[in-house]
């Protein structure tokens, strides 16, 4: 964590992208996400997903 | 959300509401009456709900709203950066990534935050709506790793400079602050601006870190990095008082620690602590400059009681009640805090009650409405409709400036009030503004603007409170 303010921030935005707007204003370099929500927002399939996600590691 | 303001102003429409339809959002809805109990939406779903005199009236409004909704999106057009679709995308785009921001429903965010942290990445969590147990596990994972979890719920932070989320523009500098609060940090911030010294970072750790059930992980995580932070003079912790079990462990740390350090945990009796976020400020400026400070006792300061009587001759207020009006969460709480001590009983987010707080940045104010940092439009409206109870005396408001707030968050208040004025009867209007000049709205701008309207604007929130008690309460002048 020592380098935490010595290096330039660099983000990555998952949301709102008015955060991002702010940041690139102060000139950090901000990647935003086009987040959406995973398996369609279908609780069961995101569920499956997740121990899919489990098994994978 | 120009969307639903917009649509409010049609006759007949008395709310609107636009979220995505995720499970919590259709909670969120059906407790407020706006639909039934079952609703055929996903969270890839934009619900429109619209509370209007007739049903026909409904339906337009709803017309109305998707033609403003295909006019944005054409305005918007293709975005020029290279935008990936998930977290793991971005970080394969810019591998020297070191922070994620998450903004994405609280159903969502625990796991993005989960593995932003296992990429290595420092996390400012602004989403709220994360469990308990969620939070935990993820500030686990983060002091694991050396990582800062800031949030959930997190507004605001500073790191090394940078403003995360909404900030106000001050100047880097030698004062570390931990704060459970956005608005709490902003306050402090800009306090240290005023008195020259500036923000070397600013972590917030979210409101529930000094629970029971978090005990204290990222404040103690934070203490440590600050410590060795060779930027960092002063400490100042913002906060409620923690919980019983977790206090003995943030006092042991702080005994332990070795640069100078201010407390200010709003309600807790300590007198080494600082009593207000004004106070916290203005310690921690005392500290670096080798001086010492002493609150000064504001019912006794010289004029106060000319100033008063100059707006309510006589006892015409003597009382009468106060309605506060708040945008910041923790400066609400703070008003609440201080008018309790010097009037009695303070509703809080209530109807009835002789004082009222309203914290209309508290989730039930905001259902498919923009917080009222960002908009101010629907407490411009409350403060224009308190003007016409009687039974409210004073009318006590915070403005809150700096990056994320509306770009003019005084002039519909000041409209508002003006209008107001113009019906005859009306209570005192005392305000206090937390900015910078520094900030996109500029502090004496925004201040001018709420005087030119009549409005007696406070240096600080604890002050505008005060100011508030002793005109209902005119005989706190001049007692210590």
């Amino acid at each position: 964590m020592k380098d935490l303010g010595r290096k330039p921030l660099r983000v990555v935005n998952v949301g709102l992208e008015i955060f991002a707007d702010e940041l690139k204003n102060q000139s950090v370099a901000v990647t935003q996400v086009r987040w959406r929500p995973p398996a369609g927002g279908k609780p069961h399939l995101l569920e499956i997903l997740e121990k899919l996600e489990e098994l994978d590691k | 959300m120009r969307l639903a303001r917009e649509i409010r102003k049609k006759p007949g429409v008395s709310e609107m509401a636009a979220l995505m339809g995720t499970p919590a959002n259709h909670e969120i809805l059906y407790q407020a009456g706006l639909t039934e109990d079952s609703l055929d939406a996903g969270p890839n779903d934009l619900v429109l709900a619209v509370e209007a005199d007739s049903g026909a009236l409904a339906l337009e409004a709803i017309e109305d709203a998707k033609v403003i909704l295909t006019q944005a999106r054409a305005a918007g057009g293709e975005a020029s950066d290279f935008s990936p679709s998930s977290l793991a995308g971005a970080l394969a785009a810019a591998p020297d990534s070191n922070l994620a921001m998450i903004s994405v429903p609280g159903a969502y965010a625990a796991k993005e935050a989960m593995d932003a942290l296992r990429g290595g990445l420092h996390v400012f969590l602004f989403s709220d709506n994360v469990s308990v147990d969620d939070e935990v596990a993820l500030k686990r994972e983060a002091i694991d790793r050396d990582l800062l979890l800031m949030g959930p719920d997190c507004g605001t932070a500073y790191i090394g400079g940078v403003g995360l989320g909404f900030t106000n523009v001050v100047k880097p500098g030698r004062v570390g602050c931990i704060a459970a609060s956005g608005t709490g940090l902003q306050a402090v911030a800009s306090q240290l601006d005023a008195l020259g010294e500036g923000i070397s970072h600013g972590i917030g750790v979210g409101g529930r870190d000094l629970s029971a059930e978090v005990g204290g992980l990222m404040t103690l995580h934070s203490l440590d990095f600050l410590a060795d932070d060779p930027d960092t003079e002063v400490v100042v912790l913002i906060s409620k008082p923690p919980d019983a079990d977790v206090l003995p462990e943030i006092e042991s740390a702080l005994k332990n620690f070795d640069k100078p350090h201010v407390v200010c945990f709003l309600g807790a009796e300590n007198p080494d602590w600082a009593e207000t976020l004004e106070d916290a400020g203005h310690a921690a400026a005392a500290i670096l400059k080798g001086e010492s400070y002493q609150p000064e006792n504001f019912f006794a300061q010289a004029g106060l009681r000319e100033r008063i009587a100059s707006l309510k001759p006589g006892d015409a207020l003597h009382g009468a009640g106060v309605l506060g009006l708040f945008s910041g969460g923790t400066l609400a709480h703070e008003s609440r805090l201080i008018l309790e001590d010097l009037l009695g009983d303070v509703s809080w987010n209530e109807e009835t009650g002789r004082h009222r707080i309203l914290d209309l940045g508290d989730d039930r104010y905001t259902v498919g409405k923009p917080h009222p940092m960002i908009d101010p439009e629907s407490r411009a409206d409350m403060l224009a409709a308190s003007a016409a109870d009687e039974h409210v005396g004073v009318v006590l408001f915070d403005l809150m400036l700096g990056r994320g707030s509306s770009p003019d968050p005084a002039g519909p208040l000041a409209r508002a009030i003006k209008e107001a004025g113009g019906k005859g009867r009306r209570p005192v209007f005392v305000a206090s503004v937390v900015g910078t000049a520094d900030d996109p709205q500029g502090l004496d701008a925004q201040v001018g603007i709420l005087e030119d309207a009549g409005v007696v604007v406070l240096p600080s929130n604890a002050q505008a409170a005060r100011f508030a008690a002793a005109l209902v309460k005119p005989e706190l002048l001049g007692v210590g």
